[in-house]
């Protein structure tokens, strides 16, 4: 009994400090990275240091709103536009198993080929305004989608199919009942992904050319070599991606409150 | 006793199942009569499931027939109700929504099936609970639960398959008296399947003991104890001799008798 406490807290304690481990050792990181800057090691000018990074963060940041809101845009208008091609998508594949088995392979192949190459035809085709950025963030946000997606609607527990079957449920009901909402956990795992993808997508069709976005103004202050700037904008991005991604969380705990229960539940055991 | 028998309900003749290479049925015939009880009782992999599973349409026998109240319904589901070994409660819906599913079907709205069904919480012991998710209730609150969805789907004719098979031996007695006590005012023909014989006997007006696979019907046992029964009826002498008798049937055509 006694050594099962022990074990117990001697589990609690390093949990905790496995909880630590992440933050310590991105804060060595970055006091290594302040200091060999500070030093001279490596120039400012080729590696502005963490804390320039953010005075520089600060000091541009009412400036790029303008930028901010034409990447969001595109990233929105590209993730929204993935997210309803990939659930019909998806929907065909699974009930058409033919389809599934045509396309599913050239999906995978298709990630294949890098974005960055593609992006300048599509300037070419599109001219610099929006359209050839929210293709960007389509073709990036697409595919984890409907994987996800697809891969939830084909684990679905075959006797709760029967269950449903045996009560005379038609393919619809099936689909409404039981395949879309126990799909839902794998919808939204591709969704954060997707949402993550969704600013870089924007931010690599901008790098090509256009009226404005963080790519744009990113193209510009490397011209003019201001790293700091640089940094400070590649900040931003990672914030403001890490902030989607949060916020495609708090939508699923809204729209399935029961999962963050059961994840409590099986937490307990 | 409490049997009527001439209002034949549902009977199976003679069906005959292979899947592969491997004969799963070899000829199961049963009868079930209205307001009746009876059990299907065979170890385990004898094929119990899936006889229930051709009964409820699911599965096409190879040769038999299922008629339902005179009506062919061999293949054809959404006749009879049917639970399976697990509860299968979707743990995404909250219990009331869980069990008003059958009424979802029938093409109800959600707020009028939800209405259905709110009555019935009471009877089976669930009150209380309806507002919670599937994981947050006990493993007997589950299967009543469960119970519950397939009665609300059709009453007349109820398959259970080892409902009570996951609970521990005091909740799962306490479950039998629960049953026998509101089978008392629910007009209902129930099929159930054990491998459990003390239950069987306990519960049943009549049971089938299937032999091991590819199943026939070994026996057909008319349990006569008295109704209602109670918890001390498992220790009475008539009790016993029924008992060993399956116990024995059970032990015929196996190699080896061990301490059982
Ligand atoms: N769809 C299927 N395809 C192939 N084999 C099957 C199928 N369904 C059942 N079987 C086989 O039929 C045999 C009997 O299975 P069944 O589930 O009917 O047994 P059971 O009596 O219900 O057993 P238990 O008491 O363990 O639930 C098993 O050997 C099983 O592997
Ligand atoms: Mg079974």
């Amino acid at each position: 009994m006694k050594r099962l406490e022990s074990t117990e807290t001697r589990k609690k304690v390093s949990q905790a400090a496995t909880k630590g481990v992440p933050s310590l050792f991105l804060f060595i990181l970055l006091i290594t990275w302040q200091v060999v800057v500070d030093q001279g090691i490596v120039q400012k000018y080729i590696l502005p240091s963490p804390l320039d990074t953010i005075v520089t963060f600060v000091q541009i940041l009412p400036g790029l709103k303008s930028h901010i809101i034409i990447t969001l845009k595109e990233a929105f208008t590209g993730f929204f536009i993935a997210i309803c091609f990939a659930v019909i998508l998806a929907v065909l594949m699974d009930s058409i198993k033919l389809l599934k088995k045509a396309v599913y392979p050239l999906l995978v192949v298709s990630q294949t080929v890098p974005i960055i190459a593609l992006a300048p035809l599509f300037v070419i085709w599109f001219g610099f305004g929006l359209l050839p950025k929210v293709i960007v963030v389509i073709l990036v946000c697409f595919f984890p989608i409907v994987i996800s997606l697809l891969d939830g609607l084909n684990s679905v527990d075959v006797d709760m199919l029967n269950m449903l079957k045996s009560m005379g449920a038609n393919r619809l009901q099936t689909f409404r009942i039981l395949k879309f909402p126990a799909s839902m956990v794998n919808f939204f795992s591709g969704l954060r992904i997707a949402a993550t993808y969704s600013i870089m997508g924007a931010v690599i069709g901008e790098w090509l050319g256009g009226e404005g976005g963080l790519g744009v103004y990113m193209l510009r202050v490397k011209h003019s070599f201001a790293l700091d700037k640089m940094f400070a904008v590649i900040l931003l991005i990672v914030i403001m991606s890490m902030l989607l991604f949060k916020g495609i969380s708090l939508i699923q705990d809204l729209l399935m409150p029961w999962h963050k229960l059961l994840n409590k539940n099986i937490g307990r055991q | 006793m409490n049997t009527c028998r001439d209002n034949l309900k549902l009977s199976v003749k003679n069906i005959k199942k292979t899947f592969g290479d491997t004969a799963v049925i070899e000829d199961v015939s049963l009868e079930l009569y209205e307001i009746e009880f009876v059990s299907l009782l065979g170890l385990s992999g004898s094929g119990k499931s899936t006889v229930f599973n051709i009964i409820s349409g699911l599965v096409m026998p190879d040769a038999g027939e299922v008629f339902i109240e005179g009506k062919n319904y061999t293949g054809k589901t959404g006749r009879v109700s049917y639970m399976y070994q697990k509860d299968l409660l979707m743990p995404w819906k909250k219990i009331i929504d869980n069990v008003a599913i059958p009424f979802l079907l029938k093409g109800q709205g959600k707020k009028q099936a939800r209405e259905k069904v709110k009555d019935y919480f009471k009877v089976f012991g669930l009150e209380g609970f309806e507002e919670k998710y599937p994981f947050q209730l006990s493993g007997g609150m589950r299967q009543r639960a469960a119970l519950l969805r397939t009665y609300m789907f059709s009453r007349d004719i109820m398959l259970l398959d080892e409902p009570f098979g996951g609970l521990d031996a005091i909740t799962r007695s306490k479950m039998h008296c629960w049953l026998l006590g509101i089978l008392e005012n629910l007009k209902t023909s129930i099929l159930f399947i054990t491998h459990d014989i003390e239950e069987a006997v306990f519960l049943s007006d009549r049971i089938y003991v299937l032999s091991n696979r590819p199943a026939r019907i070994k026996e057909e046992i008319i349990i006569d104890l008295p109704k209602p029964r109670e918890r001390k009826i498992v220790t009475t002498e008539n009790f016993n001799r029924i008992k060993r008798h399956i116990l024995s049937l059970l032990d015929e055509g196996e190699e080896e008798n061990g301490c059982i």
